[in-house]
């Protein structure tokens, strides 16, 4: 069975901060890591190759050469090969030029049962890229998977809604996008790490190397432009800490609510 | 010069200070105040290959160098000692002498399952009569046939009683004095080896610090670790290398302990305003920060000197020697900067500093240390 697993690498936003003239992410000096939902995903696929014979994944993202750094850290973690689309050409993509970009590193891959995107990257939040490439190769898709299940040439998932779950069954070849309640992922492992770093598992391809339709990737080939963006003034008002166990907390709480009238 | 880590240091660093967050400073505590061994850590970092980072990948080993272990094991520290020298212990003291000093049969048979972590190790040299001076061994092997008969008693070995595998030292020619001293592997199921007493520490509570009883042990004579007479070169040989992974934990305990310090400094209030804004405080930070920065440089110098095969005996004393130092002072300033706090177990700076001792004890004291480095300076 072929497995592929796209990711993608984001600045840790835990630790990102926003330029307040330019509205923009700082990204000097914030780790990369690769993208949570994207980690959930790996880790379903390499479960798969775990408890399955002739399972093969391959991980595949597309950004600058840095970005080969997450398809290391992919392999240490237990993914065989990893592709990395990497090209002036795809410069600027919106979701629509990456899932034009990706749908054809996965024709370029050729041969797969299964897709697994992570549900949304946090430097973007938009949970477009994953159903997209379904649709660029007219496959099937499961989104917001928090339980999946291999059944004889198809799969059984759950998915999730705000109030409960459907049950989707769905053939092969299919593409999941998967939230972070799927599973727990397990670390890079150390000898992974030196295996990833010798490079040979990691393939770097152009635009044209995956024969991508240069009309639909990149800033050209982007239909969304970003004109502004900006932090949203936050509103005013005091914040206090109150000091003390919580007891003690609990307590001048209730006295201060009253204080104000609240209670 | 260079002194920019590789990227494959790069990601160790990041990869251990997520796990040892998650997985390690959650139970630290509780280790402590129990003194129960962690093993269920132990089998999660033999699964992530983390149990032999300098070893070959033909010997089980995760393929690196010297520094990465150094990192591995300063990560760890950082939250829990207690793991940093179960880590230190089972690479450097038993899994290296294997490796540096084994025949092929004694690799294949030990190294490998030690350094994949299927197996845990630990080094017997010091004796109630035979610390400092190690060369006054008063275990003895006898050759028997097939095997050597061992007498005799080990103290404060670490890993002691969680260990499978041991490397043990003994006189095989009294007449010779250090020159009469011979290693043995040993595993804990031999005949005639027993636990005694399991210490009750002040500092690195999780960590198992044993006797070992040698009764008549019977060890087969393929067990001989290097050449009868040479376990004294053997012994001190390992713990130069040993010294960098004490080095290293001594190390990651301070700037655990700095860590702690500025995030508390930064939130607690006095007249008014953070600790962290008077600035007999900051100096103190200051000063903890820049003996930590001196102590890493030592460390890894020491680390990368091994790994690249250049003298380290010198480098490892020092850098064990000021780490030890460092991580000593800046512990205590950690409890200072605490106040009151500090001194209970709501915070784990008391625990850091009751680790950070050891430190300067164990693996050579400090002044073992100043030994080493002034007979380097005055041969």
């Amino acid at each position: 069975m072929n497995i592929i697993v796209c990711i993608k690498q984001v600045p840790d936003t835990n630790e990102v901060r926003i330029d307040p003239v330019k509205g923009t992410l700082i990204r000097e000096g914030v780790p990369s890591i690769i993208n949570p939902d994207d980690k959930n995903a790996l880790e379903e696929a390499l479960r798969i190759k775990d408890k399955y014979e002739d399972v093969k994944v391959t991980v595949l993202s597309m950004g600058p050469y840095q970005a080969e750094d997450a398809l290391v850290e992919a392999i240490a973690m237990g993914a065989d090969e990893g592709i990395l689309l990497s090209d002036r050409a795809f410069a600027g993509s919106d979701t629509w030029a990456t899932s034009t970009a990706l749908a054809a590193g996965i024709r370029y891959i050729g041969d797969y049962d299964l897709i697994f995107c992570g549900r949304q990257a946090i430097d973007g939040d938009t949970a477009q890229v994953g159903p997209q490439i379904a649709e660029h190769l007219g496959i099937p898709q499961i989104t917001y998977v928090k339980e999946l299940e291999l059944l004889d040439g198809k799969v059984r998932a759950k998915r999730v809604l705000e109030d409960g779950y459907y049950v989707i069954e769905a053939e092969m070849p299919v593409l999941i996008t998967a939230i972070k309640e799927l599973n727990e992922p397990r670390y890079p492992s150390i000898k992974g790490i030196y295996e990833g770093y010798k490079g040979d598992r990691i393939k770097i391809l152009s635009a044209k190397d995956v024969e991508a339709d240069e009309d639909n990737i990149g800033l050209d080939g982007s239909p969304t432009q970003v004109n502004k963006s900006f932090t949203p003034p936050t509103k005013g008002g005091n914040l206090e800490m109150l000091e003390g166990d919580p007891k003690e907390q609990a307590r001048e709480l209730i006295v201060r609510l009253k204080e104000e009238k609240i209670i | 010069m260079d002194f920019k880590l590789s990227k494959e240091q790069e990601m160790i660093r990041t990869v251990m200070r997520e796990f040892a967050e998650n997985e390690v400073k959650p139970i630290a505590a509780e280790i402590d105040e129990s003194g129960r061994f962690p093993r269920e850590t132990v089998e999660k970092m033999a699964r992530y290959h983390m149990m032999g980072i300098p070893f070959p990948v033909e010997y089980g080993g995760a393929g690196g160098d010297d520094i990465a272990y150094a990192i591995a094991v300063e990560e760890l520290s950082k939250v829990c000692a207690t793991t940093g020298v179960i880590l230190s212990a089972h690479t450097s003291l038993a899994c290296w002498p294997i490796y540096e000093y084994g025949t092929e049969e004694q690799k294949q048979k030990y190294l490998i399952p030690l350094a994949k972590g299927e197996k845990l190790g630990a080094f017997g040299l010091t004796e109630p009569n035979a610390g400092t001076d190690a060369a006054g061994q008063q275990t003895v092997a006898v050759l028997d046939g097939d095997n050597y008969i061992l007498n005799g008693t080990k103290l404060f070995i670490t890993n002691g009683g969680e260990a499978d595998i041991y490397i043990i030292f003994a006189m095989t020619d009294k007449s010779k004095g250090s020159r009469g001293i011979s290693a043995f592997i040993v595993e804990k199921d031999y005949p005639g080896f027993s636990i005694g007493k399991i210490e009750d520490k002040m500092g690195i509570r999780g960590s198992s610090t044993a006797e070992l009883i040698f009764r008549d042990c019977v060890v087969p004579k393929e067990n001989l670790l290097g050449k009868e007479g040479e376990g004294f070169k053997i012994a001190m040989k390992t713990l130069d290398g040993g010294r960098i992974g004490i080095a290293a934990q001594a190390l990651g305990i301070a700037e655990g302990a700095l860590e702690e310090s500025i995030k508390y400094i930064k939130e607690r209030q006095q007249f008014g305003r953070p600790l962290s804004k008077f600035q007999g405080l900051q100096w103190m930070v200051a000063d903890m920060a820049t003996a930590i920065e001196a102590a890493k440089l030592l460390v890894y110098r020491a680390a990368y000197n091994k790994s690249n095969g250049l003298p380290y005996n010198k480098e490892a004393a020092m850098a064990k020697l000021y780490a030890a130092n460092v991580a000593m002072d800046v512990t205590t300033k950690a409890v200072q900067l605490h106040g009151g706090y500090g001194y209970t177990k709501d915070y784990p700076v008391e625990r850091m500093m009751r680790d950070a001792k050891i430190t300067e004890i164990y693996e050579g004291t400090s002044q073992v240390q100043q030994m080493v480095i002034a007979a380097n300076l005055l041969r």
